[in-house]
């Protein structure tokens, strides 16, 4: 987490779409740019607080960490809990990280992908029944995650895929919030002038997704891809419902057991503490090597 | 899977007058051919995943179980109409999950769409310094799991381990997070903290699409950048505004992971707490799917009768802004 504040140190005033910032248009200015890094800076100590302390604690071992003193550095143990965290119980710790890859990374690429192409399918075809389908699409943007969790589990069973890799890799891959976004991010970023001219130019349906608007869409279905990746990597109720096998749990499922085991067993808190920070990394890593690309996508994509 | 997704697109064909322009016919059978193809994994997925366990569990819902008493397995599965429902309805530990829940939506909704709308706008307004930073910073618990958060925030509730109780106590404060009072908005606290900056960036995301030209107007015309904002840029965003407000209603229903750790830890957060809960601790731990499933349809009834009474007025609104 500390690691993120060298990467973007240059944060010019200047909007990338050439906004007009430094336009004068008050002449409290001063004071109201003081009042809102004040708010903003208040409100990014509170995000950070748990996390800042979250890295503390993974330094400390189960006394210590009961210990009076949070702050105190005096009792490091950073690499002991890091080495303790994957030689437990077998080294379960690595398999669930690997699993929670491969939910998240292969199921959001897939799942995005779908969501795209539907979310544009909605929006440059027209076919009947196109809005009564796109209802049922928000619907299922409304339907929560966990009512569906038992309805799904009664069917894996009934398939027999429960306790499978299937029963939640398939499910994560249904995205209606990505097909209602991707709608929305088609209309802007795909102009209807551009189909016009591929077809004029006797290039296939097909062919223009692929070649010429998927390009254009690049930028939203990273956002789609992101906002799937966080879904699914921070799916807990699912996998909880479907899973009984520990070598298939995903990250969250898995230190939620440990954290139950620390209860009766308190040398998990540590490896719960160190755990849990570990298992934050990749999405960090994602928003911020990401984050370029898709908001530079959100502010260039403004077609009009 | 083919004939799944041609009975839900089979329409289509006979939808050839749809488009404005009149076009060549080879051109439209090879964009029906487009649609189709792009739609059909996610048509295949909306039924496998959502309509078919739908109406599964709301099937299921009517059957019940008869054990033999002795938990083994083998109980014959009778026909019991609505009395599942009936059980749940007059259960007063699901009712009472709805209670928690509205009391939860109370506090949060309002906390998180004003929060987020107030941060995004102020990162709009080029008034930021460090802008990037600080929306890095801000989004930084939406990567964060539920769990690792609720986790996180107990430790940071539970007395002898939390720096901010320490921090009260040396102020002569005595802070209980866990409380009979303080629980929900501990669990509220847990939430926003997950969601601000996520909802910021959706309403960051609305501003950025803003036509230039008109904020540009509106300061041409000498409204001030507080009175653009309010009177300018959260009208045009509104859209956003509702969509927020209704995710952050739905996710107030699907409410779980926060009270299944709080439970482990504060007495004041029973097993059934939630309406999720409840169907958790029906269908695992008293294995009674009737229950669940009948409990599991009532919470989807009102959800979507919810978002559906939200967007309604929403459209209404819009409608007579115009």
């Amino acid at each position: 987490m500390t690691t993120m504040t060298p990467t973007t140190p240059r944060a010019t005033p200047q909007g990338p779409a050439g906004k007009p910032l430094g336009r004068p248009f008050g002449s409290s200015k001063l004071t109201s740019r003081g009042v809102a890094n004040a708010v903003v800076l208040i409100a990014a100590l509170y995000t950070m607080l748990p996390t800042v302390w979250l890295l503390l604690a993974s330094t400390k071992n189960a006394d210590a960490l009961f210990g009076s003193d949070i702050l105190s550095l005096s009792d490091f143990s950073f690499v002991s809990n890091l080495s303790d965290l994957f030689a437990m119980d077998g080294g379960l710790y690595g398999e669930w990280y690997l699993n929670s890859l491969l939910y998240a990374v292969v199921g959001a690429l897939v799942g995005s992908l779908i969501s795209v192409s539907a979310g544009y399918a909605f929006d440059k075809y027209e076919f009947r029944h196109k809005e009564k389908l796109f209802g049922l699409v928000l619907t299922g943007v409304m339907v929560p995650q966990t009512v569906l969790a038992l309805p799904l589990y009664l069917v894996a069973s009934g398939i027999g895929i429960v306790n499978t890799f299937w029963a939640v890799f398939i499910p994560v891959l249904f995205n209606p919030f990505g097909v209602y976004l991707a709608r929305i991010l088609s209309n802007g970023y795909v102009p209807n002038e551009v189909l016009e001219a591929s077809r004029v130019d006797g290039a296939g349906e097909l062919q223009t997704y692929v070649r010429v608007s998927l390009r254009m869409l690049g930028p939203g279905f990273v956002t789609v891809f992101l906002f799937q990746l966080t879904a699914i990597w921070n799916n807990f109720f699912l996998p909880m419902v479907m899973l009984s096998d520990q070598h298939l749990y995903p990250l969250s499922l898995g230190l939620y057991t440990w954290n139950s085991s620390a209860t009766v067993s308190p040398e998990y808190y540590p490896l719960v503490v160190i755990g849990s920070l570990l298992a934050v990394v990749p999405l960090i890593v994602a928003f911020i090597t990401l984050q370029r690309y898709w908001k530079s996508g959100l502010t260039a994509g403004s077609v009009k | 899977m083919s004939t799944v997704t041609s009975s839900t697109r089979a329409p289509t064909s006979s939808a050839a007058a749809a488009p404005a322009k009149p076009l060549r016919k080879a051109g439209q059978r090879q964009q029906k051919l487009a649609a189709f193809t792009l739609l059909a994994p996610f048509t295949v997925l909306l039924v496998a995943v959502f309509l078919v366990p739908v109406g599964y569990a709301i099937g299921l819902s009517f059957f019940s179980e008869d054990h033999d008493g002795l938990g083994f397995g083998g109980g014959e599965t009778v026909f019991t109409g609505l009395r599942s429902y009936l059980a749940v309805l007059s259960d007063p530990s699901f009712v009472s999950g709805f209670g928690a829940i509205l009391l939860y939506c109370v506090i949060f909704v309002p906390a998180v769409v004003v929060g987020a709308l107030a941060l995004a706008l102020l990162l709009d307004s080029g008034l930021m310094r460090l802008r990037r930073t600080a929306q890095m910073l801000l989004y930084l618990p939406h990567a964060v799991p539920g769990v690792i958060a609720a986790v996180i925030w107990l430790y940071l509730y539970t007395p002898g381990l939390s720096p901010v109780i320490k921090l009260f106590a040396q102020a002569d404060i005595t802070i209980d997070f866990l409380g009979l009072h303080t629980v929900l908005p501990s669990i509220v606290n847990i939430a926003l903290w997950s969601g601000l900056g996520y909802n910021m960036v959706i309403f960051y995301a609305a501003l950025q699409a803003l036509p230039r030209e008109v904020i540009e107007a509106a300061r041409i015309d000498g409204a001030g950048g507080f009175r653009t904002a309010l009177m300018v840029k959260v009208p045009i965003i509104r859209g956003s505004v509702v969509m927020v407000c209704m995710f952050a209603l739905i996710g107030a229903l699907q409410l779980f992971t926060e009270p299944m750790l709080m439970n482990q830890a504060t007495p004041m957060v029973n097993s059934r707490f939630t309406p999720n809960m409840y169907i958790f601790d029906a269908a695992f731990r008293r294995n009674n799917y009737g229950l669940a499933s009948a409990a599991s349809v009532i919470l989807l009834v009102v959800t979507c009768a919810l978002s559906y009474a939200v967007t309604r007025w929403a459209g209404r609104r819009e409608r007579s802004a115009r």
